[in-house]
């Protein structure tokens, strides 16, 4: 334990709020959740703020005059509140979308929209040509990667990358020749989801500035575990999911600056999302309405803005402190063992409690089966980033990932079962 | 280690996935018909080619003889070696009745099946504890996808004789 943990009694507090924490698994075994990076477990005031919106406010938002409609409407718009002022954002800069992969290709296809002729003059910023550039890097996720060979296959542009050094980091150096006067859009993660590395964002920030490009950042792992503050790292775009921040499945945020967004074509079309529409044409709803056709997810938009709240509550400096503590034991926890290897920085600068490792001679999914009989849950596989495992040379990879609710016991218990994991297979006897 | 880890992990499963059988890809006799399959688990990543040589006895296809490249996890990669022994010399119609035993298997949860269908997959039943944990049943089951495609792709039909028809069971839903 270092001294910028949450103390033991916070930390009870917090867990307390965590029904699931409390429950056992086969033969009665203690949860030691530390597939957080995959999913968050929820707080009560999550499940509270969705079960109060049915049981008290459920109505449409954004149409009707009677009062029901008029409570659901405001909670709806106050959660968004919530979730900007969490991110450092203006309140009408945040678009609800069904999680962060729906964002990004939100943008994604909006671009090609514009490509296309749609959205008119102002929309000419994000139209592309053949041969421009759209550059990604070697950490992505699958979810900021598939999207810009999609688009870049509708267009003619091209997809470029920057690399992943042998910590895992990126490759900042890379983006003065990657980055170029034909590159329209720098796309990149601010925390990978694999090696735990936090991306520095002001270079690549300055670097699409000085061509002319816009950014797109994929901050579905910073945001449930750092401050965040998009304004200040001058992103163009940004996106997180609800379930990774303590929120509900089904609901996420895309971030776009006011000026894009409200130049931005509109991608799915419908109810909700126009101002006027006659037989032969319609003209649409400003931001971010524009981007939210048909009925929303109101329940879980409201159940993602208490999870904000209930972040921004126990204060992210506290929870970011906490978790540099909760890496640094995993760390610790993965060397002790011999013959484990780490993917990603093995210090514990700019990093988050995400650790993914290899056991020489034991697949991934072996490791995570004896992790699981001990009650450890953790992911195994490639973590939906196929690109950066090959970069390390391996198909799967074994992952812990920690949370705010994570404790020093359960690394530890997690240390002990991973010491036993090579000689069930049989080696070092 | 609890009693289910070691009925997942049998003896025979760690000792084919650590010394598996058939592993390389070889190039069958010049006479037999080839077939090749590459299979992938999209969740994990894991992957096997799979090559067969079919002759005849009679009348009768047979497997010649099986070869793969894959890599995985012990339970997917042991599979595969049990997989060769057991269908190498077998004549098409028993190779679709064994496989057709071992999916069933895996869909026992664990209880296994009765004594005489399990004789007929000798090192195969060590695998009666995977059907317990379902994420691992695809591991399992990924060889059997790549021999059954890779006759497929031979082009040499099963014979449909009455026993064949009489003994393979359908795949539960
Ligand atoms: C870095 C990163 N980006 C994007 C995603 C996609 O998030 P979602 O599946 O919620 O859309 C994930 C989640 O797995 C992630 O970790």
């Amino acid at each position: 334990m270092t001294e910028t943990m949450l103390s033991a009694g916070e930390l009870a507090a917090v867990r307390a709020d965590f029904p699931l924490l409390a429950r056992t698994l086969r033969d009665g075994k203690p949860l030691v959740y530390l597939d957080s990076g995959a999913t968050s477990q929820k707080p009560d005031v999550v499940l509270d703020a969705e079960q109060d919106f049915y049981a008290q406010r459920n109505a449409a938002v954004h149409r009707g005059a009677h009062q029901l409609a008029e409570e659901a409407t405001e909670a709806f718009e106050h959660a968004r509140e919530q979730v900007a002022s969490f991110v450092g954002a203006d309140v009408g800069e945040v678009v609800w979308t069904t999680n962060a992969t729906a964002g990004l290709n939100l943008v994604a296809y909006a671009m090609s929209n514009a490509t296309a002729g749609r959205g008119g003059e102002a929309a000419r910023r994000f139209a592309l040509a053949p041969g421009d550039e759209i550059v990604v890097t070697e950490a992505e996720h699958h979810a900021n990667l598939v999207p810009w060979q999609e688009l870049a296959a509708r267009t003619g542009a091209v997809v470029r990358w920057v690399g992943v050094d042998d910590d895992g980091r990126l490759r900042t150096d890379e983006l003065a020749h990657v980055v170029t006067d034909r590159t329209r859009v720098l796309a990149f993660t601010h925390a990978s989801n694999v090696t735990g590395a936090v991306t520095d964002v002001a270079p690549f920030v300055a670097r699409a500035r000085a061509v002319g490009a816009l950014t797109v950042l994929d901050a579905c792992q910073s945001v449930p575990h750092l401050p965040v503050d998009l304004h200040a790292l001058g992103v163009d775009f940004a996106v997180f999911s609800g379930h990774k921040m303590l929120g509900p499945t089904g609901v996420g945020a895309l971030y776009g600056r006011r000026e894009l967004l409200e130049a931005m074509p509109p991608v799915a079309t419908g109810g909700s999302m126009v101002e006027v529409v006659t037989m032969q044409s319609t003209t649409y709803a400003p931001p971010p309405q524009r981007f939210e056709a048909g009925t929303q997810m109101v329940a879980q938009a409201i159940g993602m803005g208490a999870a904000a709240a209930y972040l921004a509550e126990l204060g992210m400096d506290a929870v970011a402190a906490h978790e540099a503590a909760l890496a640094a034991e995993l760390l610790d926890a993965v060397a002790s063992v011999p013959h484990v290897r780490v993917l990603g920085p093995t210090d514990t600068r700019d990093r988050l409690a995400t650790v993914s490792f290899v056991v020489d001679g034991v697949h991934a999914h072996d490791v995570g089966q004896v992790l699981d009989d001990a009650g450890v849950a953790v992911r195994v596989g490639h973590h939906c980033a196929q690109p950066l495992h090959r970069r390390f040379g391996v198909a799967a990879t074994a992952r812990a990932s920690a949370s705010v609710y994570t404790t020093s016991q359960e690394i530890a218990v997690f240390r002990e079962a991973l010491t036993g994991v090579r000689a069930f297979f049989g080696w070092d006897r | 280690m609890t009693s289910s880890m070691e009925q997942l992990y049998q003896q025979v499963i760690l000792d084919h996935a650590r010394d598996p059988h058939g592993r390389g890809l070889v190039d069958g006799p010049a006479d037999a018909v080839a077939g090749e399959s590459h299979q992938v688990n999209p969740t994990c990543g894991d992957e096997v080619t799979l090559r067969v040589a079919l002759g005849t006895r009679g009348t009768v296809p047979v497997v010649e003889g099986v070869s793969w490249e894959g890599q995985g996890c012990s339970i997917s990669q042991a599979s595969v070696s049990v997989l060769t022994d057991l269908v190498t010399g077998q004549d098409l119609r028993q190779v679709d009745e064994v496989a057709e035993t071992f999916r069933a298997l895996m869909h026992t949860r664990g209880a296994g099946l009765d004594e005489e269908r399990e004789d007929a997959l000798g090192d195969a039943t060590a695998f009666t504890g995977v059907a317990k944990y379902p994420a691992r049943i695809k591991c399992a089951l990924l060889g059997w996808a790549a021999l059954k495609d890779a006759i497929a792709k031979t082009g040499v039909a099963v014979p449909a004789t009455a026993s064949a028809a009489a003994t393979t069971t359908e795949e539960p839903a």
